[in-house]
């Protein structure tokens, strides 16, 4: 969407992204997803009188690592507070978050759209407990509530409103994303809740207005539906301050089925949340030493990978990107790349060719393939040596996408080795030869197009399985008489 | 500082708290007694003093990530007040 | 045997002189007879002590019982005990019986071996000082049943000093041991802040509570606090360091000791017949070898206003959980979300319970947390630098508990000010964190006149040896109510 002339967006996303630890963030419970309802909430999540939280280390060591990913600063000392409110899927009447002392700030994340990079500050990111589900169609009259998902570990993670439009914000998620799962500090199931958005959004006539009021809408749950969200934001924003209206400082749900915002009922817009320091938790310290650990223990990052691939394997930036868009993608291709001692650009093109386009028609993703990295290592092996040719390759590349087996026992099976034995392309040469004489004397005439035509009939007759180089040398030897 | 009865009203809501209404300006009186004794501290001088939010200058102590709860759904349901399929149950919410 | 120390009763034990279930049953038939007078305990739980007594025979029998092993004990009703009702003296909670045991629950009866007779009354989640807020109705002093016991441990020295429980855990954040103790001539110890775990412990205001015991003597009250102390891993303030072996302590002298007045707590306020009592338990510390002197605390007269912003703050926190949607009381009115919580929570909790609630809601509130809230813990600051500062100079700090003795009911219970004014002496420990205790020092028309000691951090094996020695030296902590 394009916004109309006059008109400027600012959008700044806060980003909830659950932490991949075993256990809750205060309490031993399970995380896993998909349990039964209530069966992980213990006492704890149950904010049963008298239970105590304690922190998870796991949890500190995922924001520290989330943290020096995007250059930010780790609080030396950063404190949990209280935050309160009603909500019967917030069982103590308070959310354990962090208020005045994150343990993440100032931090930044560069993105590109349309071929231009743009830096998107990062303000804070904040550990806290994550709230449980309200079932509201189960029962007549009644809302259910699921508390297993309730003290699950999240940082939210709160950008500058530096964002401009919706493009701008989807390009910023999925960066965000691909970081947290390069990380491993979040498994970003985005249907699943892991990774959620919510997208504060106001509007102001150009770039020098004051803000707008803004606007929340919550718990967007894809890019589509935040690229969406936003749209249908602004444009109504838009309307409403060119009809002679007012935005309201509100929070506002997305629908997916319309596309469209609403605000939110059950929410009290004039909340006050009563912040203060948690007195069941003591600080948390995270030395110097802490990082230099954590930091060790850190993958290589997205975009540190993508410039070793560009000036390790000589490859394009573009195929750089798409190569390290995944950690498992990445991993796949330098498999290919080691194991088959080929040409890294070549590796290059068989995965982001054949491979990606047989995945993408099949719906798969990288770690599903069936083509091993091995697997096709070994076919990039048998073209690099010249065993068979890059057009046979195509071939044997669909065998082993039909389960065939590998590159060589498919090679083997359908007699597919390249001929390099020069008298027998000489051989069949000769025989075109005496068979085309016309053609033969044309050639020799001066019409140098007919080259195309022996090409073909001397592959035709060695079932393509002539070395190309060597049937294109022999080729204009013997035309040439 | 001394509250009215509308600013009891106010915090007991934020509370969420029902009040019985011939029992709010009793509250209010007793409520702005009890500010008034605490507005004493008002005087202290505290210029550069550091809040103190626990007794002990100690620091959190971090717990390994290891799974110690089992599934008690049943015993921490059994004297709930509205249960059903192993839900809690309140009056529909509408968000 | 309801007369013998605990001492006494563990070398019953092991000469068999008595089981285990003699004692018990004893016990259980003092409170059947006796309790309907004072209204100590909400729940007895006969079976349970019974079964446990029956334990401790057995581990007696084979000689692996500890020093407490076989004698019986009485819980606060603000620690959770799995499979009996916890209510903490509240409507909300009458019908809540815990899932789980409170550490010193466990540390208590599973390890140590001590028998649970029952649950006992206090005022509704440890707010009063006179127990006149229990849902349960008001628990009466044994010395005199016109008058309170103090509170909020209410049930746990009623029932102690009327010899219905040999000894009964308490909890203190802002007297709740010490001013109950010294009205009804108890001793009562409140130990450093994080020395006990707070697991399982009703939370009102998280970083003043502290759980310990009313006694009948300092050593009893070493003996059950050693039981009950130390590290706990499933509570983030408990204090990670070993515990002084408070009992092998007591005998030694302290000749020398230096006992600091500080000149705040003598100026005004206490009724004659309380100085004159703490006034001759000084003059006998100094026959002791003591030395004495005055010292200051110049920020203590702001402890009271101090504690009526932070404890409510943390009470109205603490108690947002219960909403009937888990546990506890849920309004049959209730139709919507909102009457769900506004009902359950104006019919399930008393008058000074909604006080305290909405007083904190509003220090919290959007405009006002900087004037009340963090001025409050920045005077909290200050007043633990004069501690710190005195104990440079003195070893412990000796000053008085209550301003007067017990009061009669109804006095003080439509003031809420007058009420918060009671706790003026004790309010400051909790706020510092240190460890306090009341022991008693004589009488005032026929009634308990407590003084309070005061130590360092971590310096309870000191307090419980002043204690002691005092205690080895009169006689008044052996006086008993008449009739009971």
């Amino acid at each position: 969407m394009s916004i109309p002339a006059g008109w400027e967006a600012v959008i700044g996303l806060e980003v909830h992204c659950q932490l991949l630890t075993k256990t809750k963030i205060f309490s031993g419970a399970s995380t896993t997803y998909g349990a039964a309802p209530n069966t992980q909430a213990d006492g704890v999540t149950l904010g049963l009188p008298g239970v105590l939280p304690v922190l998870n280390r796991e949890a500190v060591t995922y924001a520290v690592k989330f943290g020096l990913s995007v250059d930010a600063k780790i609080a030396e000392t950063c404190v949990f507070a209280r935050k309160h409110y009603f909500y019967p899927d917030l069982p103590k009447g308070y959310q354990i978050s962090q208020y005045e002392l994150p343990i993440v700030e100032h931090g930044h994340l560069d993105i590109e759209v349309d071929g231009v990079a743009k830096r998107i500050g990062i303000t804070r990111a904040h550990l806290e407990e994550d709230a449980g589900k309200s079932l509201h169609e189960a029962f007549p009259g009644f809302t259910g509530i699921d508390l297993n998902r309730a003290g699950t570990p999240l940082i939210e993670i709160v950008s500058e409103p530096d964002i401009r439009n919706s493009a701008e914000a989807v390009a910023y998620l999925k960066k965000l994303h691909q970081l947290v799962v390069a990380l491993g500090v979040c498994d970003g199931n985005m249907q699943e809740g892991s990774f959620r958005c919510d997208a504060n959004v106001s509007v102001r006539r150009g770039p020098d207005a004051p803000f707008g009021t803004r606007t929340e809408t919550k718990n967007i749950n894809s890019f589509r539906y935040v690229q969406q969200a936003i749209d249908y934001e602004i444009e109504r924003q838009i309307e409403v301050i060119e009809a002679g209206g007012k935005i309201h400082q509100e929070t506002r749900l997305f629908n997916p089925d319309t596309g469209e915002t609403r605000a939110m009922r059950s929410k009290e817009n004039a909340n006050d949340y009563r912040y203060f320091p948690d007195p069941d938790l003591l600080p948390v310290v995270v030395t110097e030493a802490d990082k230099e650990r954590i930091r060790a223990s850190m993958p290589e990052l997205p975009t540190a990978k993508k410039a070793r691939f560009e000036s390790q394997y000589g490859l394009s930036p573009y195929d750089a990107n798409l190569l390290t868009s995944e950690t498992a993608l990445a991993d796949y291709y330098e498999t290919v790349v080691k194991l088959s001692g080929a040409e890294a650009k070549s590796c290059a093109n068989w995965v982001t060719g054949d491979l990606l386009a047989s995945l993408n028609k099949s719906g798969k993703a990288i770690e599903d393939s069936p083509i091993s990295a091995t697997q096709l290592a070994g076919l990039v092996a048998r073209i690099a040596d010249k065993t068979i040719s890059g057009k046979i390759a195509k071939d044997v590349f669909e065998a082993m996408l039909a389960g065939e087996g590998d590159a060589d026992s498919i090679i083997k099976a359908k007699g597919l080795v390249q001929i390099t034995d020069e008298g027998a392309i000489a051989a069949a040469i000769a025989a075109i030869i005496a068979a085309n004489p016309q053609q033969v004397a044309d050639y020799r005439g001066g019409k140098d197009k007919l080259f195309g035509f022996f090409v073909g009939q001397a592959m035709k007759a060695t079932q393509g399985k002539a070395n190309p180089d060597a049937l294109n040398r022999l080729l204009k030897e013997m035309l040439a008489g | 500082m001394s509250l009215t009865p509308e600013q009891v009203q106010q915090v007991a809501h934020l509370a969420r708290l029902e009040l019985q209404p011939d029992k709010v300006s009793a509250y209010a009186q007793q409520l702005s007694n009890i500010l008034a004794m605490v507005d004493q501290l008002t005087a202290a001088k505290t210029e550069g003093v550091t809040p103190m939010a626990h007794p002990l200058g100690l620091t959190q102590r971090l717990r390994p990530d290891v799974v110690t709860e089992t599934n008690r759904r049943e015993t921490y349901q059994a004297h709930a007040p509205a249960v059903e399929d192993g839900l809690f149950l309140v009056p529909k919410v509408i968000e | 045997m309801h007369t013998l120390s605990l001492k006494e009763l563990s070398a019953g034990l092991a000469a068999k002189k008595f089981s285990s279930r003699e004692l018990t049953q004893h016990y259980l038939a003092r409170i059947a007879e006796r309790d309907g007078a004072l209204n100590s305990f909400v729940t007895v739980t006969p079976e349970i002590a019974l079964a446990q007594a029956d334990a401790a025979d057995a581990r007696l029998a084979q000689g692996d019982g500890a020093p407490l092993t076989g004698i019986p004990l009485a819980q606060k009703d603000i620690f959770c005990t799995e499979g009996v009702r916890t209510a903490c003296g509240s409507k909300m909670l009458d019908k809540f019986i815990s899932p789980y045991d409170a550490t010193i629950v466990r540390k208590l009866h599973a390890e140590a071996g001590m028998v649970m007779l029952g649950k006992l009354n206090m005022d509704e989640f440890a707010m009063g000082s006179s127990n006149e807020t229990s849902w349960y109705g008001p628990v009466k002093n044994p010395w005199d049943l016109g008058r309170v016991p103090g509170g909020s441990s209410g049930g746990s020295v009623a029932c102690v000093a009327a010899g219905l429980a040999p000894i009964a855990t308490a909890t203190d954040t802002g007297g709740s041991i010490r001013q109950p103790a010294a009205f009804t001539n108890l001793t009562g110890i409140k130990p450093t802040y994080g020395r006990v775990s707070r697991f399982g412990m009703i939370a009102f205001a998280s970083s003043l509570d502290q759980a310990g015991v009313v006694a009948r003597s300092t050593e009893d009250a070493a003996l059950v606090l050693q039981a009950m102390s130390g590290f706990d891993p499933l509570d983030s303030t408990s204090i990670e360091r070993p515990v002084d072996d408070l009992v092998a302590g007591l005998g030694a002298s302290i000749k020398g000791l230096k006992i600091g007045l500080p000149k705040e707590y003598f100026a005004e306020g206490m009724s004659p017949g309380v100085r004159a009592c703490v006034e001759a338990a000084i003059a006998q510390f100094k026959a002791l070898g003591a030395e004495v002197r005055e010292i200051s605390l110049p920020n203590a007269p702001l402890s009271v206003p101090t504690y009526y912003v932070v404890a409510p703050a943390e009470a109205s926190s603490n108690l947002a959980r219960f909403d009937g949607v888990r546990y506890g009381h849920r309004s049959a009115e209730a139709r919507t979300l909102e009457e769900l919580y506004k009902k359950s929570r104006g019919e399930g909790f008393g008058a000074e319970v909604q006080r305290r609630i909405m007083i904190g809601t509003y220090v919290l509130s959007h405009g006002y947390y900087d004037a009340y809230y963090l001025q409050a813990q920045k005077v909290r600051k200050l007043i633990y630098e004069d501690f710190k500062r005195a104990y440079e100079t003195v070893d412990v700090i000796l000053a008085p508990t209550t301003t007067d003795v017990a009061f009669k009911f109804g006095d003080k219970s439509d003031d809420p000010v007058a009420m918060y004014l009671n706790d003026i002496y004790t309010i400051a420990a909790n706020l510092a964190g240190i460890p306090a205790m009341s022991l008693p020092c004589g009488f005032s028309e026929g009634l308990p006149v407590g003084f309070q000691l005061m130590g360092n951090y971590f310096d309870e094996g000191r307090l419980l040896q002043v204690a002691h020695q005092y205690q080895l030296a009169t006689d008044f902590h052996r006086a008993t109510p008449k009739g009971f």
